[in-house]
């Protein structure tokens, strides 16, 4: 059992630094025109408690290429628990590209290439072993692709495959619940925990790779484009989730969707051709952009 | 159609035009319908006349064809030769039936093993110079004739593997038969190497249709490519494996060349109880059997025998298709074609 | 920003943290990986050096005599002949059935018990083992009325083996490789495609002629190489059907009919035939012809090669254009 938990060391605990500096914002001033035209537009951003902010994760000047073609062009980002980050921009534009880099998984793609140093908690993530990499750094598609097994077995998974013993169906039992309940999932499949995952609906089966990735306690969660193939409810149930949850892991989201963007990022980054463009909190970034082309791109999305 | 034709003395130009028309897709229909159905019409045709020409032997020996009823080289000589004017129909086809059962049985389980590793390699974890000669290499072995795998067998195989049996070994069963390079095992080894491209060409291709999204998800958990493959490709894909290995059975049943050459020549049935010596026993199946008697053929006792032969082998052929059939269906929700 | 061109991270996966069982099963699959590749090349390496120790370009000219000495056995002229007519007859016969088959069951299959049966008929045709077609082409030959397609001795039996008996059954194995590959091209091609063409005003027969036969030829060329490596390959219906005479052996009085009548042998029975499973231990001949045998499966085989390569992408790049 204690085998399965992440060392301990890992594992930070989030009041340990209270005072951790606000967000960096690129022109360092109070966002003027605060909420003014967006929120005239009824869009709510749900207040909600600020939790402390811990750096978990670093890109520094990253570069990636599919086969020489660059898809994104030396972008440096911090990533904390505490705080979600979304990355927007146009289809395209290196969004997912860099999600996938951050573990590793663009190294599947034979012509992909990497270039500059993405850490996690101060380590080259090229120094970790890349199994051990993903099961601190978990990541959930765009499409739901539970496995074609009974949802039990699917949130047991990673918990059976990782480690170097496979543990019994008692010792799992708990800790599947556990996911199931944080991935607000537990009360809609508790009678069918043995029926196939792909019989669920797709906000449920989303809801369960979620469940699947946090099973296994990941550190920090990579969300891409998560809700673009669910109904509107399940879209909000995944929302409420994510805000939820970046108190426990380190939360990245890859969104097209704007008003999601601001519904569940603390920060936000937006990306264009490849460029980091413009990255600050996320009311800065939806009511006082500083570059021209983040205040066109909101601002279609707005207006 | 119909209104073609009282116009044909009247209006011969018009008629002509018609000739020249296009065809039309009633017409083409029809035909392509027709030719069909002559194809269909010709292997039912097949199927009745193989089983019409094998009932007398059926009939014959009723449910002791399959069994054991005294030494079937015997049996087959007096077929042959009755030494009477009564055609002689005496007939127990078990030595042959478990000849077939052992060289088919054991080739298709250990090359089900095998070619699922090697499918797994192929896909996943070949380096890249290894995996561009790899499927060039299943198709090449695929496509060997057997007579070639046959004639290695015979020629190379065969002698090397008689040199290495004792003499004690071969005076101990001297009275019953001939311990030589050709025998049983030999045989099921060369049969596994003429089934193995084919499985693996079937598991390889399912393996590499297994969702993406299935396989990164799964990595992207932090499980290895090991377990991935294993926990994810290789279930998605065991219809595909199941359906390879019936295919390659069906084959290896069917095998008769490479057999006739190397399994030994003699209705044997090799008994696990001998020991070490089981796996130098010769046999002869099912298919090879036709292949030596086929001189017979003219003889109306000993082609029904064969017929009858010849009907099992079909009979088995169609289970294993229907088998496969049933077994692919699984592969079929999860949008995997094999 | 780095402009230099990013290098590829290699994905270094440390074995230390698998399990021994993964670590086992993935040496097993190498060890099936290289077993493959090592059993191809012995086998070409092999078979090559026996054919060119063996074969000497005279033999390709020279006709077989029945001389029990290897050196006065003649050649190889005979088989080889046998060879290719029956594969080119074999598929000659195959090729327009089993594209009417494969577009009647695409294009139309109406009505669908029908279409099933068709179907599962050519499932069972490819399922059938090769020695029971030979000897049910032997009962179907003998019967008096297909006489004319062998021989008929003196008191009527009719010997019901031929060079055109033997292809007929040897189309049996090119059949389902042809519908096959016919119906998976057929299939491939977008319904749009047929969409477009009616649209045009063109009937369902003249778009299957004019657009979907020209689309699927190369499926049909795959189908028909693989289907003539297989008869190439074939043994049990050449040694049944063709009636195994060293030499070919047309009919008396007519030129081409008594060709097509008449009996023969094939690099595979000759192989056969002169290996010790056979008549002789004429192991010399045996390996020279199997070697030719294996460069003509190897041709066909790398044709098929060159057509599924050249087409599956460019073809599926054609359509969605």
């Amino acid at each position: 059992m204690e085998s399965l938990m992440p060392p301990p060391v890992r594992r930070i605990a989030a009041d340990r630094q209270a005072t951790v500096a606000p967000a960096p914002s690129s022109n360092g001033g109070e966002p003027a025109l605060d909420g003014a035209p967006a929120r005239a537009r009824g869009l709510s951003r749900p207040d909600r408690p600020r939790v402390p902010a811990i750096e978990r994760m670093r890109a520094e000047n990253l570069v990636l290429a599919y086969g020489g073609k660059p898809a994104v062009k030396g972008v440096s980002l911090p990533i904390r628990q505490g705080e979600v980050l979304a990355l927007i921009g146009p289809s395209g534009c290196g969004k997912t590209t860099l999600l996938r880099s951050l573990n590793r998984l663009t190294e599947l793609t034979p012509t992909a290439t990497r270039e500059g140093r993405i850490l996690l908690d101060g380590q080259d993530v090229d120094q970790l072993e890349v199994t051990q990499l993903r099961r601190r750094i978990s990541m959930v598609f765009q499409q739901p692709n539970p496995f074609p097994m009974s949802v039990f077995d699917n949130v047991a998974y990673a918990l059976r495959e990782q480690g170097k013993k496979r543990p019994g169906k008692k010792e799992l039992a708990p800790q599947v619940e556990e996911a199931l309940v944080r991935a607000g999932l537990f009360d809609e499949v508790r009678a069918d925990l043995q029926h196939p995952a792909l019989r669920l609906s797709g906000g449920q089966q989303q809801r369960l790779c979620i469940a699947r990735a946090l099973a296994a306690r990941p550190e920090v969660l990579l969300l891409d484009e998560p809700c673009s193939a669910l109904d509107p409810k399940s879209t909000e149930v995944i929302e409420e989730l994510i805000v939820r949850l970046r108190e426990e892991v380190a939360i990245v989201i890859v969104t097209h969707n704007l008003q999601q963007a601001y519904r569940v990022a603390d920060n936000v980054a937006f990306m264009y051709l490849g460029d980091l463009v413009e990255y600050g909190p996320t009311d800065q970034i939806f009511h006082a952009p500083t570059q021209h082309r983040t205040r066109e791109y909101v601002g279609g999305a707005f207006g | 159609m119909a209104t073609s034709a009282p116009t044909a003395t009247g209006r011969p130009l018009a008629a002509l035009a018609r000739l020249r028309e296009p065809w039309t897709d009633r017409r083409a229909e029809l035909v392509l319908g027709a030719v069909s159905c002559f194809v269909l019409a010709l292997i039912v045709g097949m199927v009745v006349f193989v089983f019409s020409k094998a009932w007398p032997s059926f009939s014959h020996n009723g449910l002791g064809w399959f069994g054991d009823t005294g030494n079937v080289n015997q049996q087959m000589d007096r077929i042959q030769q009755p030494g009477t004017a009564e055609p002689v129909y005496d007939f127990g086809a078990f030595d042959l039936i478990w000849g077939t059962v052992l060289t088919t049985g054991v080739a298709v389980l250990f090359g089900a093993a095998f070619s699922t590793l090697a499918a797994i390699f192929m896909v996943e974890f070949a380096p890249e110079s290894l995996r561009r000669i790899l499927t060039p290499t299943v198709s090449l072995l695929a496509a060997v004739p057997s007579v070639i795998y046959g004639l290695i067998g015979i020629l190379v195989l065969a002698p090397f593997v008689g040199d290495l049996i004792s003499q004690d070994r071969k005076e101990s069963v001297a009275g019953v038969i001939s311990l030589t390079g050709e025998n049983w095992l030999l045989a099921t080894f060369i049969l596994a190497v003429m089934i193995i491209p084919i499985m693996t060409a079937i598991i390889a291709q399912a393996l590499r249709q297994v969702p993406r999204g299935w396989t990164e998800g799964a990595a992207a958990l932090g499980v290895n490519r090991w377990r991935v493959m294993w926990t994810i490709s290789v279930r998605t894909a065991r219809p595909a494996i199941v359906a390879g290995a019936v295919l390659a059975t069906g084959r290896a049943l069917g095998e008769a060349i490479m057999l006739a050459m190397v399994s030994g020549g003699t209705a044997f049935a090799p008994n696990p109880v001998d020991g070490l010596t089981f796996f130098l026993e010769p046999t002869r199946p099912l298919a090879a059997t036709i292949v030596f008697y086929r001189e017979g053929l003219a003889n109306p006792a000993m082609a029904s025998t064969l017929y009858g032969i010849a009907a099992v082998l079909l009979v088995s052929a169609m289970a294993l298709s229907i088998g496969a059939y049933v077994v692919k269906q699984p592969m079929k929700k999860y949008g995997i074609r094999t | 920003m780095a402009a230099a061109a990013p290098k590829r991270t290699g994905a270094v996966e440390s074995y230390s943290t698998w399990r021994w069982t993964d670590r086992l099963a993935l040496a097993l699959c190498w060890a099936c990986g290289i077993a493959l590749c090592v059993a191809a090349a012995s086998i070409l390496l092999y078979m090559g050096f026996r054919g060119l120790q063996y074969l000497r370009p005279e033999l390709l000219f020279e006709r077989p005599t029945g001389a029990v000495d290897q050196t006065k056995s003649g050649g190889i002229l005979d088989p080889i002949l046998g060879t290719l007519m029956l594969t080119v007859l074999g598929t000659a016969i195959a090729i327009p059935l089993a594209v009417c088959v494969a577009i009647w069951l695409v294009e139309y299959g109406r009505p669908a018990g029908l279409a099933r049966a068709v179907e599962s008929g050519v499932e069972i045709v490819a399922g059938t083992p090769s020695i029971v077609l030979a000897i049910f082409g032997l009962i179907i030959f003998q019967q008096p009325w297909l006489g004319w397609l062998s021989f008929t001795a003196e008191g009527g039996g009719v010997f019901g083996r031929s060079l055109i008996n033997a292809s007929i059954m040897m189309s049996f194995i090119a059949l389902p490789l042809v519908v096959g590959a016919t119906r998976e091209g057929l299939n491939a091609i977008p319904g749009h495609v047929r969409e477009a063409s009616y649209a045009l005003g063109k009937t369902k027969a003249a778009t299957i002629r004019r657009v979907l036969l020209p689309a699927v030829r190369p499926s049909i060329a795959t189908g028909t190489a693989l289907g003539m490596g297989r008869i190439a390959g074939d043994t049990a219906i050449v040694i049944i059907l063709l009636g195994n005479t060293l030499l070919i052996e047309p009919q008396e009085g007519m030129p081409v009919l008594g060709l097509l009548t008449g009996t023969g042998s094939t690099l595979t029975s000759y192989v056969y035939e002169n290996s010790p499973a056979g008549e002789g231990g004429a192991y010399e001949k045996a390996y020279a012809a199997a070697f030719v045998l294996l460069l003509v499966v190897l041709v066909l085989n790398f044709a098929v090669a060159r057509v599924v390569g050249g087409s599956s992408t460019s073809r599926s790049n054609l359509w969605n254009r």
